[in-house]
């Protein structure tokens, strides 16, 4: 299974993870005063180590259009923040399972120092390989198994959602949305609850239909599932999948019908069907940590931001958009970033009509990070 | 000018060299390919063809990694030759695999935290089971109703694909999993798990079942009545009728033999290397033996260093991949062109080329 993002090990976010942080450090200090020793003893400058090998490895191609490309867009620009210094190798459309645990090997065994794994799915296959080379640091995404060499990282993307869903609920006229879903985990759940609740509130009158398709990148299901949502009325259509190419179904279909981009900002479907975007930046994140692995500071951490830290990027609001609804949605936007509004804030009931957080109560990250429940006013059920 | 002439009788010489031939053109077409991508072509083809074996870094960790590879190749291409050389085509042997995996690993969670030696032996004769039941499909409809056993079986894989998904998403779904889909990891089960029997060696029961079937497929083909029988409804159908081969119990063999041979290769995998079922638990091994199988002729020895090589441009390729940055459509254009300059080198055994004048008939 691939990529989401996941539940966290208990512990503070973006916190270094308490054990191992110390291990961590004398053995990379160990091996940093070793390099130095060694280059002292051969009269070399310390400063001219040969480059840093830093390895990708993405569930997908490099080029779909969405998640495994803006992985490797934002290891690029790592890559050219550091210019020589570091080597940058990558490898794509790495099945998940003992494929993964291969490649990650054979990485490992070539030197590479830093390992960038990109999908959730290569979860397992990173434990397993992280604990035979303790001395390679692993970083993988959409995670929740920390240890002391591997850390997790990933984004709020829900935040995004409360942003595409308040201008979803005011585009529709039909009164329905659709919602294109890959797996039923927490991440994916998390983004039908953000998007439905910021939809009824700017039309209380608005319904989500929601496929499951149960795949990441399969270009042809994503079509389907968006012509099935067209056929049922529904005009404005979110995507929690890789490719682009629910925007283009929607193009090629002539119906009134808006979507946004996912993963990458998707421009080139603008202005119309794509309203606006969330985009994964995880370029700063990179540059960051693979900075951490040269000065010798890398610890295990477990990172989840947002907007307000760059990872979430929201695109630019479509012309398509009334100037009012573009407005809510900046200050909606910009309401998030300053951390006066939660996107999940109470009075909110569960599905079932049961209680779930009282007026003005906040959602934590724990109880966000292993959500499983739709919210009021979502019919359907969550495949189990 | 040049002529095609059919051969009197098919070229012995031209059956055993078409292989190597492939081989060869392809390392010179995939060379001329990775050069275009700016790649030295040299370095690619030993990194694909050499590192992975000798590759002082690697190769301790790579060459077993091949028989991890081959092992489920060898043993589902061995079922599927059978069928091919009576003309009987099973496409399907993914979704067969995916059945054994889940009869498999099902009777294993169903046992779950029981500890006892003959779960794993009932594992895979569930395995087998599983897998040739699904076969037993497309073999039961053929003979029943007459319908295409290609088509059945190819649209069969995708139904196995949705069971999948349905099985990691419930019944077989791991409780302690956090909601996440998934089964229980096989190998934290030890009486469940298809370990390493020897360390180091990437050996494991698959690889073991994978060289036992190279025999008894030898054995079948060459010493029993069965084997002469598959061979005979291949090449000549009306003799083989005229025999008294009865085609309709040839169809349910092949097929059932492929499938429970494709099902316990799921088995072994679900049981070893990938540990659980997933919803992209299977990789294509059932259509990547297809070609395994014809590019080791449909001989049973041909098929073992068939799968062989065909796992070393795999693991070879991944290498290619980030250690050249060659992309992965290229691994796979030079994978497919194998499988195309040995379709086309077989055109050698029957036709010969002939330069000259055109003679007058």
């Amino acid at each position: 299974m691939p990529r989401p993002e996941a539940r966290f090990q208990p512990g503070p976010m973006g916190r270094p993870a308490k054990q191992g942080v110390s291990t961590v450090k004398r053995r990379t200090l160990l091996a940093t005063g070793a390099a130095a020793a060694t280059a002292a003893a051969f009269g070399l400058p310390v400063s001219a180590q040969s480059p840093t090998k830093v390895g990708f490895i993405y569930v997908g191609p490099r080029n779909d259009g969405g998640w495994s490309q803006h992985h490797h867009e934002s290891a690029m620009k790592m890559a050219a923040h550091f210019g020589g210094a570091v080597e940058l190798v990558e490898q794509e459309s790495v099945p998940e399972g003992a494929d993964a645990e291969r490649v990650m090997t054979q990485m490992a065994l070539s030197g590479v120092e830093l390992i960038f794994t990109t999908s959730f799915g290569f979860m397992d296959a990173t434990s397993n390989v992280a604990a035979k080379f303790p001395n390679v640091k692993f970083e993988h995404a959409t995670g929740y198994k920390p240890a002391a060499n591997v850390s997790t990282y990933s984004a709020r993307f829900y935040e995004g959602r409360a942003i595409m869903g308040h201008i979803a609920g005011k585009m529709t006229k039909t009164n329905k949305i659709g919602y294109i879903a890959s797996y039923p985990i927490p991440e994916v759940i998390r983004g039908i609850n953000s998007s439905f609740i910021h939809a009824k509130k700017a039309n209380p009158d608005v319904e989500i239909s929601v496929i499951w398709i149960f795949t990441w990148f399969d270009p042809a299901k994503e079509s389907d599932a968006t012509r099935a949502l067209i056929d049922q009325g529904v005009d404005v259509i979110l995507a929690h999948t890789d490719s682009t190419s629910p925007l283009a179904t929607m193009r090629d279909s002539g119906a009134e019908v808006y979507g946004f981009g996912q993963a990458a900002d998707m421009a080139e479907f603008g202005p119309k069907p794509r309203l606006s975007s969330i985009i994964d930046n995880w370029a700063p994140y990179y540059i960051d940590r693979v900075q951490a692995v040269k000065d010798g500071s890398w610890t295990s951490v477990q990172t989840w931001h947002g907007i307000k830290d760059g990872m979430v990027g929201i695109g630019d609001f479509s012309e398509e958009i009334p100037a009012d609804v573009r407005a809510e949605a900046e200050a909606l936007k910009q309401s998030i970033i300053d951390g006066s509004y939660h996107p999940f804030t109470g009075p909110l009931n569960k599905q079932d009509g049961s209680a779930w957080l009282a007026d003005g109560e906040v959602a934590d990250d724990g109880a966000l990070l292993g959500l499983n429940f739709y919210v009021e006013g979502i019919s359907g059920d969550i495949p189990s | 000018m040049i002529r095609l002439e059919k051969r009197p009788q098919p070229s012995r010489f031209w059956t055993a060299a078409t292989p190597v031939v492939a081989v060869l053109a392809t390392m010179v077409a995939g060379g001329i390919l990775f050069a275009a991508l700016g790649k030295d072509p040299f370095v690619a083809i030993r990194t694909i063809f050499w590192d992975p074996l000798f590759n002082e870094q690697f190769a301790a960790f790579s060459r077993p990694q091949l028989l991890v590879k081959a092992g489920p190749l060898i043993l589902i291409a061995i079922g599927l030759s059978l069928g091919f050389r009576a003309g009987i085509w099973n496409i399907g042997a993914e979704g067969q695999y995916i059945m054994g995996a889940i009869c498999g690993a099902g009777v294993a969670l169903a046992f779950y935290p029981l500890q006892a030696w003959w779960l794993f032996p009932m594992m895979v004769m569930a395995g087998a089971l599983g897998g040739w039941a699904w076969a037993m499909i497309p073999a039961i409809l053929r003979t029943r109703f007459n319908t295409n056993e290609i088509l059945v079986s190819l649209l069969l894989v995708y139904v196995a694909e949705n069971i999948l998904a349905s099985m990691s998403l419930g019944l077989l779904r791991n409780p302690q999993g956090s909601g996440f889909p998934g089964s229980r990891n096989l190998q934290q089960y030890p009486s469940a798990a298809n370990p390493e029997l020897i360390a180091g060696t990437g050996m494991h029961w698959g690889i073991v079942a994978a060289f036992i079937a190279v025999i008894f497929a030898y054995v079948l083909l060459s010493r029993h009545i069965m084997g002469f029988n598959i061979q005979l409804a291949g090449q000549a159908p009306r003799a083989a009728r005229f025999a008294g081969v009865s085609p309709a119990r040839l169809v349910i063999f092949c097929l059932g033999l492929s499938g429970a041979l494709a099902g316990m290769a799921g088995l072994f995998e679900v049981a070893g290397p990938a540990g659980q079922i997933t919803i992209d638990f299977n990789v294509g091994y059932g259509f990547t033996a297809i070609i395994v199988a014809f590019l080791g002729r449909l001989q049973p020895i041909g098929i073992l260093l068939a799968g062989l090589l065909m796992a070393l441009t795999y693991i070879g390729g991944e290498l290619s991949q980030f250690m050249l940055g060659l992309p992965a459509a290229a691994i796979q254009a030079f994978q497919g062109m194998l499988l195309f300059f040995l379709l086309a080198g077989d055109f050698l055994i029957n036709y010969r080329i002939r330069v000259g004048r055109t003679a007058v008939v």
